[in-house]
């Protein structure tokens, strides 16, 4: 038997990750990943068809209102449809993200009141749950890329990871910070959805960033502010290849997404362990 | 293995009263501590309670250790401060060992999960990998008896079957040290038996268990030592048998209670007044506890009375809240006289026929014109607990012995 040591103590103010332990569990963190994925559409007619469901409708109301209606286009020739399918893409991936990142907590506090893990975890689950649901809506946007005949480049594939990998930093941070208010702050339930909805206007969803030529302040705003306004833009640029991958956006935005990760983990870390008492 | 498995140094734990309002705490009201500190130290220390306070103790290797007190003493919350559910406030533990804990079973169950897919979801949250669980599913499939509903939801298994499940998953935990608390309480009969079976054998295979319970009988079964906590601090510790005795004596009532400030249950704002109950022997001991068939002595002081005529009646409840016996002076007597201001009045019950269990007694007091003037309602309580010679099958409220006689039926004289 391995003998070990396990001191039980009253909590400095920020204690170091413990990444063994975190290892450790990696067992619950799946099977948590898998019980959210499976439960997500149990007893639904239409099953994972709801993952694509959203985006095609919101796809074909979106294209009605702001491109026929308000003559927003795409800025740079590619159809608005599909245009605006890639930005939904990672707009429903961030938003989802945060929304349920930051519920988490909250949702699972029968878990937290009662069993020990690290709880770096709920909120982790949730930000991978999202993933599943991206893949598949990916196949549409795949089926438009026939449709239109849009070929990626290689520099777009070889910088998906990135993309990803910034939307997911940027969304964890959030999602890290407003979990751990949302224990003590019910507020945040109610904040969320309306923060969400102002978010996605400051978002190139629906417009190209070139709208934004002409007010520069806003725009740049928008480029340090908001991370996710960088993946999107040039996942457009990546995937579609009408306009140059702005390497100097993408830095941006993930030096950004690290930030907020690391501030969210810091906030994160120095409430956890009152989680239990709280929530 | 000579250092203890568990070493708890001066454990406390400092709740802040009113943590409940202040989960809902305004942010305004945080603004306001933040800009005035002296504000929020005043706030903080009008409501402080330690739920656990300097307590030490130590836990050796394969020991099973039973945790009692009374609600509120702070079992749970050492349970979930060795858990690491909650950090202490200070204090400090050492663990020479894994701990898992279950402080409720089936947690993290999902309605909408088969049996199969539950057992892997508890089990992972219980600290089970993912092999272990593969390992041990068909015994904890057996232990379950839930072999034909695996591949179905949760949320259609019978209350029965859930608890068992739940279980049945918790059982085949294999720590170092493993922590219950009151889980025992669930589910029908058999069923408790067979955990408490299964709680005896994980204590037995060299476990270390720590047990918190109120059934004082599961505890002397299971742990050879006992802790007994009081206030949030160890009132004693030590062997099983003498712990709980201890435990239950400190438990029962004296026998008496002054009413003279008594308003948990007060009605009746009359000139008269009850100013004590007590409940005593036949001798004028007073006491708590009673054998079967041994006389009580209820004795109800009455203040305020001097030459009125008075009606006085005396409750009985069980602890199911329902009415056993009342003691009304307007049917045994032609009315009671007092003679002198502060007047003791006795009621014997020759001959106690009430079943085991706790009573509580109710004392009502009215003029001679059955108006009512005082009224305290379960103020006092008492036990009936028969000695072993007078023990028997009993059901039912009141026990009492009947002639039984045996003779030929006509019947049979007839053929």
């Amino acid at each position: 038997m391995i003998e070990q040591e396990y001191l039980i103590a009253p909590p400095k103010r920020l204690i170091a990750i413990n990444w063994k332990e975190l290892w450790r569990y990696r067992d619950l963190f799946l099977v948590l990943a898998w019980r959210d994925i499976s439960v997500r559409y149990k007893q639904t007619a239409l099953g994972v068809l709801w993952a694509i469901f959203q985006p095609i409708v919101n796809m074909v109301i979106f294209t009605f209102i702001f491109n026929r209606m308000a003559g927003i286009g795409s800025g740079d020739g590619t159809p608005y449809p599909i245009f605006l399918y890639v930005g939904q893409l990672f707009w429903i991936y961030y938003s989802g993200t945060l929304t349920n990142a930051s519920n988490s907590l909250v949702t699972n506090a029968q878990l937290i009141q009662k069993v020990y893990f690290p709880r770096l975890i709920i909120p982790a689950t949730a930000a991978t749950t999202g993933l599943v649901d991206l893949c598949i809506s990916a196949l549409i946007l795949a089926g438009m890329m026939v449709y239109y005949g849009f070929v990626p480049s290689l520099v777009g594939i070889a910088i998906l990871p990135v993309l990803l990998l910034t939307a997911v930093l940027s969304a964890m941070g959030l999602g890290l910070f407003l979990s751990a208010i949302n224990v003590k702050y019910r507020d945040v339930r109610y904040a969320l959805p309306f923060f969400i909805q102002t978010l996605m206007y400051v978002t190139p969803v629906i417009y190209p960033v070139s709208l934004l030529d002409k007010h520069p302040l806003a725009k740049g705003l928008m480029l340090w502010l908001n991370p996710i306004s960088g993946v999107i833009s040039n996942a457009r640029a990546g995937i579609l290849g009408k306009s140059p991958v702005q390497w100097d956006v993408l830095a941006i935005s993930l030096s950004v997404s690290i930030a907020f990760f690391l501030f969210g983990l810091y906030y994160f870390r120095s409430t956890e362990r009152y989680f239990a008492d709280i929530a | 293995m000579s250092k203890p498995i568990i070493e708890i140094e001066n454990i406390g734990k400092k709740y802040r009263i009113g943590a409940n309002k202040e989960r809902y705490l305004s942010l305004r009201d945080e603004i306001s501590n933040f800009v005035s500190p002296a504000a929020r130290r005043a706030r903080a220390a009008k409501g402080e309670f330690w739920a656990l306070k300097n307590v030490s103790f130590s836990v050796k290797e394969g020991e099973a250790v039973g945790i009692i007190g009374r609600n509120g003493a702070g079992k749970s919350t050492l349970l979930k401060v060795l858990s690491q559910i909650t950090p202490p406030t200070e204090g400090k533990i050492k663990l020479r060992g894994r701990i898992a804990s279950l402080l409720e079973v089936g947690t993290g169950f999902h309605p909408e999960l088969t049996g199969r897919e539950n057992i892997y979801l508890n089990g992972a949250i219980l600290g089970m990998t993912r092999r272990e669980i593969a390992r041990k599913f068909d015994e904890i499939v057996a232990f379950a008896e839930v072999e034909k509903f695996l591949d179905t939801p949760v949320k259609r298994y019978s209350s029965g079957m859930y608890v068992r499940l739940a279980f049945a998953v918790a059982a085949h935990l294999e720590p170092e040290i493993l922590v219950v608390d009151e889980v025992l309480a669930v589910g029908d009969a058999e069923f408790q038996k067979k955990c408490l079976g299964k709680m005896g054998d994980v204590a037995k295979s060299g476990r270390t268990v720590l047990f918190v319970s109120h059934n004082m009988g599961a505890i002397s079964e299971l742990c050879p030592t006992c802790v007994h906590l009081s206030k949030g601090q160890v009132h004693s510790t030590g062997c099983s048998k003498d712990v709980i005795a201890g435990y239950l004596e400190s438990n029962q009532s004296s026998g008496r209670i002054d009413l003279t400030a008594f308003d948990a249950d007060r009605t009746g704002d009359g000139p008269m007044r009850v100013t004590s109950l007590a409940t005593s022997d036949a001798q004028g001991r007073i006491k708590a506890s009673f054998d079967y068939g041994e006389p009580i002595m209820f004795e109800v002081e009455v203040d305020g009375a001097k030459g009125r005529n008075i009606t006085l009646a005396v409750t009985v409840r069980n602890n199911l809240g329902n009415i056993v016996i009342q003691f009304n002076s307007a049917n045994d007597t032609d009315g009671l006289k007092l003679p002198s201001d502060l007047s003791k009045i006795g009621i014997l019950l020759p001959d106690n026929i009430l079943v085991d269990g706790k009573y509580y007694v109710t004392v009502w007091l009215g003029d001679g014109m059955n108006i009512l003037n005082d009224r305290a309602g379960d103020c006092l309580s008492f036990a009936v607990e028969s000695s072993s010679q007078k023990q028997g099958r009993v059901f039912g409220c009141v026990r009492v012995g009947a002639e039984w006689t045996v003779e030929p039926s006509p019947a049979a004289a007839d053929t």
